[in-house]
């Protein structure tokens, strides 16, 4: 696929690859096989008709490839871009034995990037209303996914954000450069116009507690997410120009701080800008340093470039872009200067021993080998996990380990009577396309509670 | 969205703001605060809750002009709307019988201190607020203060009021002298708290300070306004903004409050 070239890219915030044109789409729907046992089916989540909406691309019948696909994904515009699809679907496509399997992603977001340039979106036509009020907590994938099947078997739907505006991840975390906002907002407003209600800047637990929304709904589904950021706990770790992922990338992308001062939220704007982690949240951070002017942006991982959990798209673009990788190599502490900014982050070389229970070898340090590098923002980018407001709130809802809410993962229901959830709240951080298939069994099971219930 | 129903200039430079936000006068409880968005432009802003009335379906804040969010309200009038208007967020301030609380305000805090006093008087203590201003014609709320309060003192740094120099000074002469207090809390600006709670220290007097920390989200997922509470990291927004004075990291704090002074120069002057 065509992209900006890394050099301009970095010099602005639009998005990076361009899209398919309808020929090329073309082009690569031919090159799929239309095989008998569609393998790539089996990848996907939320088992789009894969082989389908492919043959439609490849016979020019975007329209009815558009409905097919939508059948299964509302989402299209946003999982084409952001699914992890070479460890789904395009990891079973026949093709990529001997050859690249078919770029089902970038179909995906063709399709979908088609019909919202060329036709008026057709709202579809709501069903004979059942009575029943639902509540959806948070409009991330999740909670948008639970509210379009919901307000599809006519409950009556309204959405609950504690943001001033909706999307979760997909707005506050996911850079402009990867996903434009503008898709987002679109996809939102189809669910307005299919009668859901949104309201933002409502924080349940706080303005509204889980009982009160019981009292006023049939039933809730809890769709916050995993907005816990972790830090390394370590020395130095709260000087000034250290932030945690979420605030580099909230402020970046919600509060628009790449386009200060127009808009007003700052950013401290790094000459050398250390990220630590190697998912695809420290792969943004890394990017975004970079169109925010950084000479250096450097990713600092513990483990080595084989044990990076981010896509390999993502971490290809970043050093396409210049991002330096400094592997093996775990912060220990940060120094600041007499002002209390952070001026290096003092590390630790590691090298590799044996596999961990998640079969990652794991790192070991060497003794005697700290360095420092010099640096003036560093961004913390380690993991999140789920949100406690919500169940610290409401002491009857039953967590695990981590804080996650548990759930029946057949029905989505938790330990509360009426209370479903689903998304990263409940798995801990994980992708869009499972969080919005976990929207979409809990859908099921809260439809078929909400009929049975007396 | 909300409406503003009252805008007031109650001193130079400090405003008090009374907005239309039915769901949040229904929950407020004392010590909690808002997080609010003038327009989309803005910063999101936090705000303590100085008065609500869940009758009238009204939330009144108080704040001082400073940069271009807070001076972006200051353009707004009565009818106006603010883009975003979040809360009630935040622990609320703990109430219960103590015996005789001091409470300490200044700039914002004395309007922040006033619903915290109403609700302590309420359950039964003897409620002594401080109330400090550079100079008499800055403070506010004078009457308002002395309704819930069993004294109001007075400080102002130019003496023209009550006593001469800081609340802080005043306290800590009052507790050289042996007056017994049961608990202090101190709201206002970060170096006034940081001195309430260094007074009251060798005393051992429980000192609640309400930590202004940068904040952005409020709801626990940015970690902006994380400070150190006896060496662990906490979150402001939500496990304060309350804590017990003699156990925050003051360092800290002093030098995080002046993150951003370069670049709101630059956006005050756009
Ligand atoms: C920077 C970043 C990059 C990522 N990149 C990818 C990627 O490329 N591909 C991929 O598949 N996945 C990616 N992910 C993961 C993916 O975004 C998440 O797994 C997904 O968004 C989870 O969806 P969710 O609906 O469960 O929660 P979220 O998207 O987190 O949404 C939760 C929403 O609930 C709201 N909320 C929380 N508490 C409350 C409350 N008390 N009351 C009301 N509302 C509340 C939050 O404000 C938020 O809007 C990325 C994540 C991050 C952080
Ligand atoms: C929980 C909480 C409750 C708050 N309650 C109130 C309130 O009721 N009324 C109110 O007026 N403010 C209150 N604040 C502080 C208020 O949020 C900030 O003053 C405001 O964000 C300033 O925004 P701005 O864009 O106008 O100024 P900015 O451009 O963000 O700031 C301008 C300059 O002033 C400095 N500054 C900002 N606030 C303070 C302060 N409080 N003390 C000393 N220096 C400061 C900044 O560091 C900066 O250098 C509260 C803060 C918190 C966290
Ligand atoms: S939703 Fe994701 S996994 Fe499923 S087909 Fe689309 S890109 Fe592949
Ligand atoms: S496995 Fe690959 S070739 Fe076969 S149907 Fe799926 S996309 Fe086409
Ligand atoms: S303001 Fe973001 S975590 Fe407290």
């Amino acid at each position: 696929m065509r992209e900006q070239p890394p050099g301009e890219r970095i010099k602005n915030y639009d998005e990076v690859p361009y899209g398919y044109s309808p020929e090329e789409a073309i082009i690569e729907a031919e090159r799929c096989l239309q095989c008998k046992n569609p393998k790539c089916i089996e990848g996907c989540p939320v088992e789009i008709d894969i082989k389908g909406f492919i043959k439609f691309i490849a016979e020019e019948k975007f329209k009815e490839g558009v409905t097919l696909l939508k059948e299964k994904n509302i989402l299209p515009a946003i999982c084409g871009r952001v699914c992890p699809q070479e460890v789904q679907c395009e990891i079973k496509c026949i093709v990529g034995i001997k050859n690249e399997p078919v770029a089902i992603g970038r179909l995906e977001r063709f399709l979908a990037d088609w019909e919202r340039e060329n036709i008026e979106i057709e709202i579809p036509a709501i069903p004979k209303s059942t009575g029943k009020k639902v509540a959806i907590v948070g409009a991330g994938p999740a909670g948008i996914t639970a509210a379009a099947d919901l307000v599809r078997l006519g409950h009556k739907v309204d959405i609950f954000e504690a943001l001033h505006k909706p999307g979760g991840v997909l707005v506050y975390g996911i850079p402009e450069f990867r996903l434009p906002k503008a898709i987002v907002f679109k996809e939102i407003d189809f669910l307005i116009q299919m009668g859901v209600r949104l309201f933002t800047d409502s924080v349940i637990g706080m303005i509204k507690s889980i009982d009160e929304l019981l009292n006023e709904y049939n039933a809730v589904f809890l769709g916050t997410g995993a907005g816990l950021p972790w830090f390394l706990e370590v020395p130095g770790e709260n000087l000034n120009g250290i932030y945690s992922a979420n605030e580099y990338l909230t402020r970046a992308n919600l509060m628009k701080a790449y386009l200060f001062p127009k808009y007003k939220t700052p950013i401290i704007r790094g000459k050398r800008v250390a990220t630590i982690g190697g998912g695809n949240v420290a792969m943004d951070c890394a990017r975004t340093a970079l169109r925010l002017g950084a000479e250096k942006s450097i990713i600092v991982y513990r483990r080595s470039r084989n044990e990076m959990p981010a896509r390999n798209e993502e971490i290809h673009h970043a050093e396409e872009e210049g991002v330096i990788f400094k592997l093996l190599s775990n912060p220990a502490a940060f120094h600041g200067d007499k002002n209390n900014w952070v001026n290096k982050v003092e590390c630790i070389s590691m090298k590799l021993g044996e596999p961990d229970d998640s079969g990652r070898r794991r790192p070991v340090p060497i003794p005697d080998a700290n360095f420092m590098l010099p640096i003036d923002v560093a961004v913390i980018a380690i993991g999140n996990s789920p949100n406690p407001l919500v169940p610290s709130t409401t002491p009857d809802i039953e967590t695990g380990k981590w804080g996650n809410i548990i759930t029946d993962p057949k029905t989505c229901k938790t330990s509360k009577l009426g209370v479903f959830a689903g998304g990263d709240v409940a798995t801990g951080a994980a992708t869009v396309i499972l969080a919005m298939g976990a929207g979409k069994i809990a859908a099921r099971g809260m439809h078929n509670y909400l009929m049975n219930e007396t | 969205m909300v409406k503003i129903v009252e805008k007031t200039e109650i001193a130079p430079n400090v405003h008090s703001c009374t907005v239309e936000a039915p769901d949040i006068a229904r929950k407020a409880l004392p010590g909690q605060f808002v997080i609010i968005i003038p327009d989309e432009y803005s910063e999101r802003t936090p705000m303590t809750i100085s008065d609500w009335d869940a009758k009238k379906g009204t939330v009144t804040f108080i704040f001082l002009e400073i940069g271009a969010s807070t001076q972006k309200i200051a353009e707004l009038k009565q009818g106006d709307e603010l883009y975003s208007f979040t809360g009630p967020l935040g622990k609320p301030m703990e109430i219960k019988k103590f015996g005789t609380v001091a409470l300490i305000g200044g700039c914002y805090g004395i309007g922040g201190i006033y619903p915290v006093a109403r609700a302590l008087k309420q359950a039964g203590n003897k409620i002594i607020c401080f109330s400090e201003a550079r100079s008499k014609f800055l403070l506010y709320w004078n009457e308002k203060l002395e309704e819930v309060s069993d004294e109001v003192r007075y400080s102002t740094v130019d003496g023209s009021i009550g006593f001469k120099g800081h609340a802080y000074d005043d306290i800590e002469e009052d507790l050289k002298t042996g007056k017994k207090f049961d608990r202090i809390i101190a709201i206002g600006c970060t170096y006034m708290m940081y001195r309430v709670s260094e007074a009251s220290r060798p005393f051992s007097i429980e000192t609640i300070t309400s930590m202004n920390t940068v904040m952005i989200d409020g709801t626990g997922m940015c970690g902006a306004c994380r400070l150190v509470v006896e060496d662990k990291t906490k979150f402001a927004c939500v496990d304060g903004p309350h804590f017990d004075g003699h156990k925050v990291d003051w360092d800290i704090i002093l030098s995080r409050r002046k993150a951003y002074l370069d670049e709101e120069i630059i956006s005050q002057e756009r």
